[in-house]
């Protein structure tokens, strides 16, 4: 976000951040978008989550890394109160939105609001079973828009700036599940941005795509983050050193570590992670 | 360090090491000959043999430089392997400027030998600086086999002692030059040893500041031996 309102002149391109990467360490770090202040989260019985406190800085991609079962899906629904669907689950602490400082676990606030801010792309490319047009346009229909005008603006922005459009504008109206595997994932990130959102939740979205689907969504979420803040759970430790700004790696439902993804791939501070992203774990 | 979940991996760290040991062991070897030249007559199978061993470094090099590249495109190294790796890349090619000087120290020795007025000098302070040199080179060597960034900070702060000795070295040729131009020419012949000598402690010292960053992960290269002293004793 730094470098586009500067003329792109030689000297500002050679001074500038390379898009995909963080800002020079040192720097003062980015605003935040919201913090999970001592979250904790209980499945029943079960404590998945032990106190988190973790900063997500704006217009960054943050991305959680760790073993199965260390609790980063559980940590990244917690952020679209994707838990309130089944009973017995229990929040405790909070995630702070900003600028507003809303409290996205407190009972006040409607879960259909949080997901309105806070979208969420998944795992398997999941279209409804409707046209391309109607995938993207179903989250503006759920909050009453009706202008056909604005529908089809907004849709087209959205499959725009999911890089998916100029595969699709000329068969808007054919099922989605018609679409490659890739291409499915990126309506399902077209209907994720429709709706305006500030944040938008990963949950290893690539992993079940080939190699060249994969790039392309990476290639997406470097520009996404212009206009999004981005959190993105992976098993692949390569993507989270590909994608993001900053790596927080959890293990056993703690966070380990949180820093720069540079600082945290090239000499992390704590021994679990070195030895995790090493590949010594185990 | 304890090992990864795919012992191939270790396996391939661990050969890529003691390829950079055995190749530190044929650029010691090829020291011992040289300073052997330096101080004792001429043998001429001595000065084929040095250069024997800078073309089996010469060899090291490339093929270390291979498997460092290999590692990277297949394993994608991360954290302390990454820095190890990165490490390597350095250290094989400082030991292989190393053995090109030390060709160079061999090959002029050879050419100073039998002119009298220089052998007082030859004997003393350039073989001084030679041993000076070689203690460096072992104990970078060391660092780099133990990665002990207490050893490194050593050759770092023994790098000025070299310094030191070059400048004494310099100044004692002038004079000599000054009052007998007819030494002037192996009296050169003896600034390019010295020179060479002065750039093997340098090299030993580039060999000991990457040990520091594949231990630390901090970049000490152009900083002061107190700053990385204290870059050492830090956590």
């Amino acid at each position: 976000m730094e470098a586009r309102t500067q003329p792109t002149t030689h000297a500002t391109m050679l001074g500038r951040t390379p898009p995909g990467a963080a800002a020079p360490a040192g720097s003062a770090p980015p605003p935040l978008k919201a913090e999970s202040r001592g979250l904790s989260f209980h499945y029943g019985k079960f404590q998945a989550l032990k106190s988190i406190t973790m900063p997500v800085h704006e217009h960054r991609v943050t991305a959680l890394i760790g073993p199965s079962g260390c609790g980063k899906s559980t940590f990244l629904r917690c952020f679209n109160r994707m838990h309130d669907l089944y009973p017995g689950n229990r929040y405790e602490g909070e995630i702070v939105l900003y600028p507003d400082n809303t409290n996205l676990l407190d009972r006040d606030v409607d879960p259909i609001e949080v997901r309105m801010r806070v979208s969420m792309v998944f795992q398997k490319p999941n279209p409804f079973p409707k046209s391309i047009y109607e995938n993207v346009a179903y989250g503006l229909r759920v909050r009453g828009v009706k202008n056909r005008n604005l529908l089809d603006d907004k849709v087209e922005a959205s499959l725009r700036g999911a890089a998916l459009w100029d595969e699709v504008k000329g068969r808007l109206h054919e099922v989605g599940s018609n679409l490659s595997g890739g291409q499915q994932q990126r309506l399902c990130i077209a209907r994720a941005l429709a709706t305006d959102p500030e944040i938008l939740l990963f949950d290893e979205p690539t992993s079940a795509l080939d190699p060249i689907a994969t790039a392309s969504i990476e290639e997406l979420i470097a520009e996404l983050r212009r206009q999004v803040t981005i959190l993105i759970v992976t098993h692949n430790m390569q993507q989270a050193a590909r994608v993001s700004d900053y790596t927080a790696y959890m293990y056993l439902g703690e966070l380990i570590e949180f820093d720069r993804t540079d600082t945290i791939f090239f000499k992390p501070r704590r021994k679990e992670t070195e030895d995790y992203i090493t590949g010594r774990f185990g | 360090m304890s090992d990864h979940t795919s012992k191939q991996f270790d396996a391939e760290m661990e050969a890529i090491r003691s390829g950079v040991l055995s190749m530190g062991g044929m650029v010691e070897r090829q020291m011992t000959r040289a300073i052997t030249a330096l101080r004792e007559d001429e043998d001429a199978r001595l000065i084929d043999a040095v250069a024997a061993d800078e073309r089996e470094i010469n060899h090291s090099q490339v093929l270390i430089d291979q498997q460092c590249a290999q590692i990277i495109a297949r394993r994608q190294p991360t954290a302390v392997d990454l820095r190890v790796v990165m490490t390597v890349t350095k250290v094989v090619n400082e030991l292989e400027r190393i053995g090109d000087e030390i060709k160079k120290v061999a090959y002029k020795s050879a050419r100073v030998r039998g002119n009298d007025q220089l052998t007082r000098l030859r004997y003393h302070d350039v073989v001084r600086m030679a041993m000076g040199a070689q203690e460096m080179l072992r104990k970078a060597l060391d660092a780099f086999a133990r990665l002990d960034v207490n050893e490194a900070a050593d050759v770092v702060e023994e790098d000025d002692e070299i310094d030191v000795a070059f400048n004494g070295v310099m100044r004692q040729l002038i004079s000599y030059m000054m009052e007998d131009p007819r030494t002037i020419t192996p009296a050169l012949e003896v600034v390019f040893i010295a020179k060479s000598l002065e750039r093997i402690g340098d090299h030993a010292k580039n060999i000991s500041e990457s040990v520091v960053q594949a231990v630390k992960g901090k970049d000490v290269r152009h900083a002061t031996a107190d700053q990385i002293r204290a870059e050492v004793a830090g956590e």
